[in-house]
C-alpha cells in the first residue's frame, strides 16, 4: 500500500474545553497513482483529514503511513493546494513557483522546471506577473504549478476550485486530468461537489458528519474521457446524492435545533 | 479640478492676502513680516550658506537617528512578536514609553552625554524606535496563517520560514512603521535642536528668534514644514501605496 490511513481520530476542544469528535475511525488505503476524491458535507472534517495527511495538523490518535513511513510533519513528498491560492504576493509568478526549489536546485534548473509546469497549466507567458495581476483561476493554476514543481509523490488538494466560476472550473478539471495522466501523481482531492468528484476520480470516499466518518468508498468505473458517458455519470450522481441527503438533513436539523 | 491646481491656487491666494495685509500695515512686520521679507531672509541664508550648513547638519542627525531607530525598532518588534514573555514585560514598558513625548528625555540625555550631538540623536532615536517596534510586532503577528502553512508544506521552517515568508509578509506594517518613525523622529529632531547648539535648522530658528529676526523665523518654519510634507507625501506615501497594492491590500 502506498498510503495507509490507520484508525485516525481527531478531537478539537470546544470553547468550554470539552472535546468534540471531528474525525472518528478513519481507515483506508490508497494505491500509488490513484485519483481519490474525498466528498462530504461542509464541516465533516475533510480539510482536517487532508491537513493531517499534509502533516500540518496532528491526529489525536492513529497514524498515516506513506511508503511505510509514519507522517510526523510536512514534507516535500506531499504538495498541497489550498482553497485560496496562498501565493506570496511579494513574489512574481516565477519566484512563487521556484519557492520550494531554492537552496536545493540550481537557479537555472529551478526556472526551467518552473517553466515546464507553468506551461502545463498554460501560464507560460505570465512568469513575471505578480499575483495581484492575475485572476482567481490563474492564481489557482500557479498554485498547482508550484505544488508540482517540487515534484511531490502526492498532491493534496483542498477544494482547489471551490471559489471559481463554473466554466473556469470545468476547464481546470480537464487540465488537472491531463496533468494527472502525464505526471502519474497520487491525488487526494477534497470537494463537496458530487459531479466534480465523479468527473475526476478513480475512487470517491464519501464522508458523513458529526463525527466525520467514512460512509462509503465508491469505485468509479466509468472510462475516461468521462463526458462521453453521461448516463453512467447521472446514475452514480443520484446514488451518491441519496446517501449524502440523509447526512445533510442531519446537519441541517442539528443547526436548526440550535 | 485637479487637486494640485486647487492647492496651487489656494497657496497663491494665501500669499497674496498675506503680502497685501503687510503692505497695508494691517499688522506690524515684527509680528508677521511680509512674504517678500521672508523670501529675502531665506535667500540671504542660502547665499551665505548658513542655511545649507543647517540643512546638512539636521539631515545628518536625522539620518543617524532614524537608521538606528528603524533597526532597533525592527529588532525589538521581532522580539516582542516572537517571545510571549518579552511581549508581556518589555511590551508593556514600550507601550508606556511610546506615549511620552521624546523631547522630555533631553534633560536626561544632557546629563548623560552633555549638550552635544549625541544628546540630540538620542532623543531622535527615542522618538522613532517605539512606533517602529509596535508596527513590526503587529505586522509579524498578523501574517496570514495560510502563508505559513503553505510554506511549511513546501519544506520551509525556522529561520528560512521567517526570512522568506513571515518577514516579507509583514512588510506593509514595516513601511507604515518607518513612515511614522520618520514623522516622530523629525519632530523630535526639531525640538532637540531648538534646545541645543548649532548648526541645525532648529538651532537657527531659536537663534533668529533670540535676535528678533522674524523673517528668518518664519522662513525656517516654512522650510521645516515643506521638508516634512515632501518626505511624507513624495517618498513614504508612494512607497506605502505601491507596497499595499503589491501585497494585495488595496485595489
Ligand atoms: N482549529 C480548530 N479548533 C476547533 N474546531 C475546529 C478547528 N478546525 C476545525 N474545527 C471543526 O472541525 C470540523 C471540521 O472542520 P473542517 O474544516 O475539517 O471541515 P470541512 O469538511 O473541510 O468543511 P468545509 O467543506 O466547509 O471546508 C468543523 O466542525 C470545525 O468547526
Ligand atoms: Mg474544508
Amino acid at each position: 500500500m502506498f498510503i495507509e490511513i490507520n484508525n485516525i481520530q481527531k478531537q478539537f476542544l470546544n470553547k468550554d474545553q470539552s472535546p468534540v469528535d471531528v474525525l472518528k475511525d478513519i481507515n483506508t488505503t490508497i494505491e500509488k497513482g490513484e485519483f481519490i476524491s474525498i466528498l462530504g458535507p461542509s464541516g465533516c472534517g475533510k480539510s482536517t483529514l487532508l491537513n493531517i495527511v499534509a502533516g500540518l495538523t496532528k491526529a489525536t490518535s492513529g497514524d498515516i503511513l506513506v511508503n511505510n513511513k509514519k507522517i510526523e510533519k510536512p514534507g516535500k513528498d506531499r504538495g498541497m493546494v489550498f482553497q485560496q491560492a496562498a501565493l506570496f504576493p511579494w513574489l512574481n509568478v516565477m519566484d512563487n513557483v521556484t519557492f520550494p526549489l531554492k537552496k536545493e536546485v540550481p537557479k537555472r534548473e529551478a526556472e526551467e522546471r518552473a517553466k515546464k509546469y507553468l506551461q502545463m497549466v498554460q501560464l507560460g507567458k505570465y512568469v513575471s506577473h505578480y499575483p495581484h495581476e492575475l485572476s482567481g483561476g490563474m492564481q489557482q493554476r500557479v498554485a498547482i504549478a508550484r505544488a508540482l514543481a517540487m515534484d511531490p509523490e502526492i498532491l493534496l488538494m483542498d477544494e482547489p476550485f471551490g471559489a471559481l466560476d463554473e466554466q473556469t472550473r470545468s476547464r481546470l478539471h480537464t487540465q488537472l486530468e491531463t496533468i494527472w495522466t502525464e505526471t502519474k501523481k497520487t491525488i487526494l482531492f477534497v470537494t463537496h461537489s458530487i459531479s466534480e468528484s465523479i468527473k475526476l476520480s478513480d475512487r470517491i470516499i464519501v464522508m458523513g458528519t458529526k463525527p466525520g466518518t467514512i460512509l462509503q468508498d465508491i469505485k468509479v468505473d466509468i472510462p475516461r474521457p468521462r463526458e462521453e458517458h453521461k448516463k453512467k455519470i447521472i446514475e452514480l450522481e443520484e446514488h451518491i446524492m441519496s446517501y449524502l441527503k440523509t447526512e445533510i438533513d442531519k446537519v441541517v436539523s442539528e443547526e436548526l435545533a440550535i | 479640478m485637479n487637486p494640485n491646481i486647487k492647492r496651487l491656487i489656494f497657496f497663491a491666494a494665501v500669499i497674496v492676502v498675506w503680502e497685501l495685509g503687510s503692505r497695508l500695515e494691517l499688522w506690524l512686520p515684527t509680528i508677521l513680516p511680509s512674504p517678500t521679507m521672508v523670501g529675502e531672509a531665506l535667500m540671504a541664508g542660502f547665499l551665505d550658506k548658513t542655511l545649507i550648513y543647517d540643512l546638512i547638519a539636521s539631515f545628518q542627525r536625522l539620518a543617524i537617528g532614524l537608521v538606528i531607530s528603524l533597526i532597533l525598532g525592527a529588532l525589538l518588534g521581532i522580539l516582542l512578536a516572537k517571545s510571549k514573555s518579552a511581549d508581556e514585560t518589555i511590551g508593556t514598558v514600550i507601550l508606556a514609553l511610546q506615549s511620552v513625548p521624546s523631547i522630555v528625555w533631553l534633560p536626561l540625555a544632557i546629563m548623560w552625554f552633555g549638550l552635544n550631538e549625541v544628546s540630540v540623536i538620542f532623543v531622535v532615536v527615542l522618538g522613532g524606535t517605539f512606533v517602529m517596534t509596535l508596527n513590526v510586532r503587529m505586522g509579524i503577528k498578523n501574517v496570514s496563517p495560510l502563508y505559513i502553512r503553505a510554506a511549511q508544506t513546501m519544506g520551509s521552517k525556522g529561520i528560512d520560514l521567517f526570512t522568506r515568508v513571515i518577514f516579507p509578509a509583514s512588510i506593509p506594517y514595516v513601511v507604515t512603521g518607518a513612515r511614522l518613525a520618520w514623522a516622530f523622529a523629525w519632530r523630535a529632531l526639531m525640538a532637540g535642536e531648538l534646545l541645543s547648539t548649532g548648526p541645525g535648522l532648529g538651532y537657527t530658528l531659536r537663534y533668529a528668534s533670540d535676535f528678533g529676526n522674524m523673517s528668518l523665523v518664519i522662513g525656517v518654519i516654512v522650510i521645516i514644514g515643506i521638508i516634512g510634507s515632501i518626505v511624507d507625501q513624495l517618498i513614504f506615501s508612494k512607497i506605502e501605496k505601491s507596497v499595499m497594492q503589491r501585497w494585495g491590500l488595496e485595489t
